[in-house]
């Protein structure tokens, strides 16, 4: 296996100019790439002097649609769900099955990424202030979708003959719409979502952590690391290599059980960077309100913030995507719909309790010194926010960043390999061809710059909501007669609860 | 409810010993032997999407070496003393899970072997008897 991996790199180290800027080589490349492919798929629309991609309104439509179909189940649904993770449901007498607790973690530790710290620092960059509370309310109708893609996610998966389980939005796709007797049409729209879900794993589940990850590393190092993106990539390359073509699994197990520990130490000490900044907050909750209905300083005003803000929240919570709903297809339920109820407290986790932080982060750090960051983005600009307060801090969120960045690839290696399995089936040879094309976009992802890197993964994620949402649109029907069934059964008792 | 004592196996040596006590007290007071085998394993466990995945296949293997390497000799052998038994085979952290299991079949005692483990890794993970016995609502005997 190691020799695999060394004739890989040296076919990487061969293909590499003799001379210095090796990055800027690579970077001259995709950036046209990236500005076409970006263009094509935010096609914008101006609406009142800003510039509204389709597939941002496209995405927004459908979110707020799922809210009202679904009668507020973001809401009316939250503290059932509590109920559902917390076990109060779970049959005492089949346990050893993958809990509603361990759907839910094993997911949000594929969504709580880089986006939840890099991200913000973006949103707030190009939208200011107000782009924020765009970004809380898109986390908020984003858990509708959730909702819905989830559910049928459990509810369509396919159950492998060796006993495994492969679900997600190419499954219930085509087994809804043949349902519904458009087995053709479902069919294109499997296998359209199956493709988009395996490119956009090699750029927002790969690609963008990687290059976050880096960046953070760098900035740490106080640029001793200038120029060599491409050794960061190959090492971190070489470490998924190990994980998922290796089958090192204890890596993965070790990242999975770190991770959530490292979500809370990273909102803890972002809470006292705020409380630190006290004086800042009224200005900086300010600040997010004014924005977001006054725009003010931000290119298209209120419309421009929004914009921005919806489309970082559904880069980061994923709702719409779809990709969830391949995690959450594991849990053995003879109730897809409970699954949909957990996986609603996705984006609330994501959206509105990670990314709000470190939103506050930013935006007290702002009001107190307007130019705290410098030139910086991104991670490094939320970094540069907790250094003001904590001296120390960027080393650990360096850390921090890196297994966030890792979590979320070995996470989205699973999903792009599932659309991988469902367009070429279960081999093995097929497998190991797809994975070793995941690392070397990891590779990659380090030895290019944020901008034309953003623009890629952007584009391939949002084109893959395309189908997804419509499919959505067509199912829910399904989703919400087994809502309404589950809620008469739980509100007759005919569902009990368990005493443990 | 006729006399009937839980015995905890897990294919170890203390497991043994635990089933060869409990046998032997049964067939004095003529009691039934609930034989049960925890498969340690919890809600709240942080697992990758491939581990989810194959969940439901790594669970019936597990169930099946517990019940073939362990369980069904174990009963083969009461079988053979002619002690009454039932047999259970079941995931869960095991001292909550043994204490449900024994409040179920309303049994008067619980037998487990002593595990031997070192003090540090006492310390870190606890031990199965000396939770068991802190929360057991019924005897318990542990067996060194």
């Amino acid at each position: 296996m190691m020799r695999l991996f060394v004739t890989l790199m040296a076919f990487f180290l061969s293909s590499m100019p003799a001379h210095a800027g090796f990055d800027e080589t690579i970077n001259e490349i995709t950036a046209p790439i990236a500005t076409a492919v970006g263009n094509f798929v935010f096609y914008k629309i101006p609406v009142l002097g800003a510039q509204l991609p389709l597939v941002v309104l496209w995405l927004v439509i459908g979110a707020v649609f799922f809210t009202f179909y679904m009668g507020f189940v973001n809401i009316r649904g939250f503290k059932h769900a509590i109920e559902l993770v917390r076990g109060d449901y779970a049959d005492p007498d089949s346990p050893g099955e993958v809990s509603h607790f361990q759907a839910l973690a094993t997911a949000v530790s594929g969504t709580v990424g880089i986006g939840n710290i890099g991200g913000v620092a973006v949103a707030v960059t190009i939208g200011g202030a107000g782009a924020t509370f765009w970004l809380i309310v898109a986390g908020f109708l984003g858990m509708s979708t959730k909702f819905v893609e989830c559910t049928l996610g459990v509810k369509y998966r396919q159950e492998n003959p060796d006993g495994s389980v492969s679900g997600g939005p190419m499954y219930y796709m085509r087994k809804g719409f043949e349902e519904r007797g458009m087995a053709g049409f479902g069919k294109f729209m499997g296998t359209f979502y199956a493709i988009g879900i395996f490119i956009g794993a090699l750029g927002i589940g790969n690609m963008f952590q990687s290059n976050q990850a880096y960046v953070q590393l760098n900035t740490v190092a106080g640029g001793a690391l200038d120029g060599l993106g491409w050794l960061v990539g190959l090492i971190l390359a070489a470490v998924v290599f190990a994980v998922i073509i290796g089958g090192i699994k204890s890596i993965a197990r070790v990242t999975e059980k770190i991770v959530p520990f490292m979500a809370i130490f990273y909102c803890v000490f972002a809470i006292i960077v705020i409380l630190m900044n006290f004086a800042s907050i009224p200005a900086a909750i300010g600040n997010i309100f004014a924005g977001a209905f006054t725009g003010a300083g931000v290119q298209g005003g209120a419309i421009g913030a929004l914009i921005i803000g919806f489309q970082r929240a559904v880069f980061s919570n994923e709702a719409g995507i779809g990709s969830a709903s391949i995690a959450h297809a594991a849990v053995r339920t003879p109730e897809p719909v409970t699954e949909g109820y957990v996986s609603l407290l996705e984006p609330f986790i994501d959206t509105i309790v990670i990314c709000t932080i470190t939103a506050l982060v930013i935006g007290t750090s702002q009001v107190a010194d307007p130019n705290f960051a410098g030139d910086a983005t991104g991670v490094a600009m939320t970094s540069a926010a907790f250094e003001r307060q904590i001296s120390w801090f960027p080393l650990p969120l360096a850390f921090g960043a890196l297994l966030f960045a890792f979590s979320t690839m070995i996470s989205w290696s699973y999903y792009g390999l599932k659309g991988w399995t469902y367009l070429f089936g279960e081999g093995h040879m097929g497998q190991t061809i797809y994975k070793l094309m995941f690392c070397a976009f990891v590779a990659l992802g380090c030895m290019v710059q944020l901008g034309p890197i953003l623009d890629i993964s952007d584009a391939l994620v949002f084109l893959i909501c395309v189908p997804n949402i419509l499919g959505l649109y067509f199912l829910a029907p399904i989703v919400r007669r087994e809502m309404k069934s589950y809620m008469a059964r739980l509100a007759s008792g005919e569902i009990k609860k368990y005493s443990h | 409810m006729t006399n009937s004592v839980l015995v905890a196996v897990d294919g170890s040596d203390g497991g043994k010993r635990a089933l060869q006590y409990a046998s032997e007290r049964a067939k004095i007071g003529g009691a039934k032997l609930i034989v049960t085998y925890v498969i340690e394993w919890s809600p709240y466990s942080f697992n990758t999407p491939e581990e989810n995945a194959e969940r439901h296949q790594r669970r019936e293997q597990e169930i099946e070496r517990a019940t073939t390497g362990v369980v069904t000799p174990a009963a083969k052998l009461l079988e053979d003393a002619g002690i009454a038994h039932e047999t259970v085979v079941r995931h869960g952290p095991p001292a909550e899970t043994l204490i449900k299991l024994a409040e179920q079949h309303g049994v008067q005692q619980i037998v487990i072997g002593r595990r031997g483990q070192s003090g540090i890794k006492n310390l870190l993970f606890g031990s199965v008897a000396g939770n068991l016995v802190q929360t057991s609502p019924v005897p318990v005997v542990v067996v060194p």
